[in-house]
């Protein structure tokens, strides 16, 4: 039962897109079209698998003072293995990613779970919670990239959609269309009130960061540290 | 010299790494709610981009491509990255404390931030020579400068506005985001013509 609700939190109560807000810029660069929204849910799911179970497993051998160098050490070496499995076996997604595929390196969600959930759980438990966390990842990402690649391409994974085709809203495929479809799921996600008591301003929660964060004025203070 | 000035024009309006590239979404999302903070984050970003450049740049073309480590960029860059941020603010804190006082805290949350980390890396794939990679970091740094400055008056305005209850707090801000974003895709194509 609390494996099931180790797994699910990451999906829908504390998605970390659209409850936790971590992770925008690849949610928002890569969101254009489905393909490459399932790209990078997959290849940030892999990274935030491993760098869970490797950082659970090492928990206890990692001395606390350096734990973030280690950590980052160890999510770039991850996300190096990722980058060179996608170049030898998709090379197409390679392309399409570009730039963002080595920048899941610097991705909050998996700096945050590995300093908020993996150091300080078992291994299964931290692999549950990754895998969890991914899956939520790649949903907040499919379900944007669905908005934008329906009214903006007029295209569902490639598939032309009669009747869009020839109206759609190429604004919604570029920039500002990323933040404006964004602004509006979390909307509707604040609306659905399941996450009334969360009012989510920016997600400094989840932010290994948070604590200096805070002093700088990173959003109200009692957001910042309104989770701990 | 003209190309210089395409690469820091084309940097600062067109390939504006927040609003057309999205890197650095979160200190733009997140320190832009005061003008001090903002310009604070701003100046550090520049700063780090800049020496983050000139270290990265060599390594590449110095150590890592003439021994075919090219696939170790990623977690070398990084490293490298957050190494020399310590270094800084070790620096600034004993030598120039006044400096340190107004961009020291800005300088470890710089460390994890996309838009360094992607302008280093951009400046490798795009074949930039030195000079061109830090005239490209340079845009780069004061594009994002511009946009978080122009963000935070935005904000001021929104603030304590009548907004629907869902749109409270960072949706509002994100369709903000939106409307900024598309203010500055009208710069598209100016910066060629103006030169061509």
């Amino acid at each position: 039962m609390k494996t099931l609700n180790n797994f699910t939190k990451g999906i829908f109560r504390e998605n970390p897109v659209l409850v936790l807000v971590l992770g925008t810029c690849p949610t928002l660069a890569t969101s254009t079209s489905v393909v490459n929204a399932l790209g990078m849910g997959a290849a940030a799911t892999m990274v935030l698998l491993f760098s869970n179970i490797i950082i659970s497993a090492l928990r206890k051998v990692i001395p606390d003072k350096v734990r973030i160098p280690c950590y980052i050490v160890l999510i770039a070496g991850l996300v190096t293995t990722v980058q060179m499995l996608v170049k030898a076996y998709a090379p197409a997604l390679n392309d399409s990613l570009g730039i963002y595929l080595p920048l899941i390196v610097v991705n909050c969600i998996i700096l945050g779970r590995a300093e908020m959930f993996a150091s300080k759980n078992n291994v299964f438990a931290s692999a549950v919670d990754g895998l969890g966390m991914g899956i939520g990842f790649t949903l907040a990402l499919f379900l944007m990239a669905t908005v934008r690649e329906i009214f903006g391409n007029g295209t569902f994974s490639g598939v032309p959609i009669p009747g869009l085709i020839d109206n759609k809203i190429s604004i919604l495929t570029m920039a500002p269309g990323g933040f404006l479809v964004f602004g509006l799921l979390i909307a509707l996600v604040n609306r659905s009130g399941r996450h009334k008591r969360r009012k989510n301003t920016f997600g400094c929660a989840g932010c290994p960061q948070a604590d200096i964060c805070g002093k700088t004025g990173c959003e109200d203070g009692e957001e910042a540290g309104g989770d701990d | 010299m003209t190309n210089l000035i395409v690469i820091l024009l084309s940097a600062v309006f067109i390939n504006n790494y927040v609003l057309s590239k999205f890197l650095g979404i979160c200190p733009f999302l997140g320190v832009s709610k005061k003008l001090n903070s903002a310009v604070g984050m701003s100046l550090a970003v520049i700063f780090v981009m800049l020496i983050a450049t000139a270290a990265t740049w060599p390594i590449q073309h110095y150590l890592l491509d003439p021994h075919d480590l090219g696939y170790l960029q990623t977690i070398v860059f990084i490293l490298v990255i957050a190494a020399l941020v310590q270094l800084v603010e070790i620096a600034l804190k004993r030598y120039i404390p006044s400096l340190h006082r107004s961009l020291g805290v800005y300088l470890p949350l710089i460390t994890t931030n996309c838009a360094v980390l992607g302008v280093t890396i951009l400046n490798i794939s795009e074949n930039y020579s030195f000079i061109e990679a830090m005239v490209n970091s340079l845009g780069s740094g004061i594009g994002f400068m511009l946009a978080m400055v122009m963000f935070s008056g935005v904000r001021s305005t929104i603030e304590g506005r009548d907004i629907p209850e869902s749109f409270k707090g960072l949706p509002i801000t994100l369709v903000a985001a939106a409307i900024t974003s598309l203010s500055f895709m009208g710069f598209g194509g100016v910066i060629e013509n103006l030169f061509a």
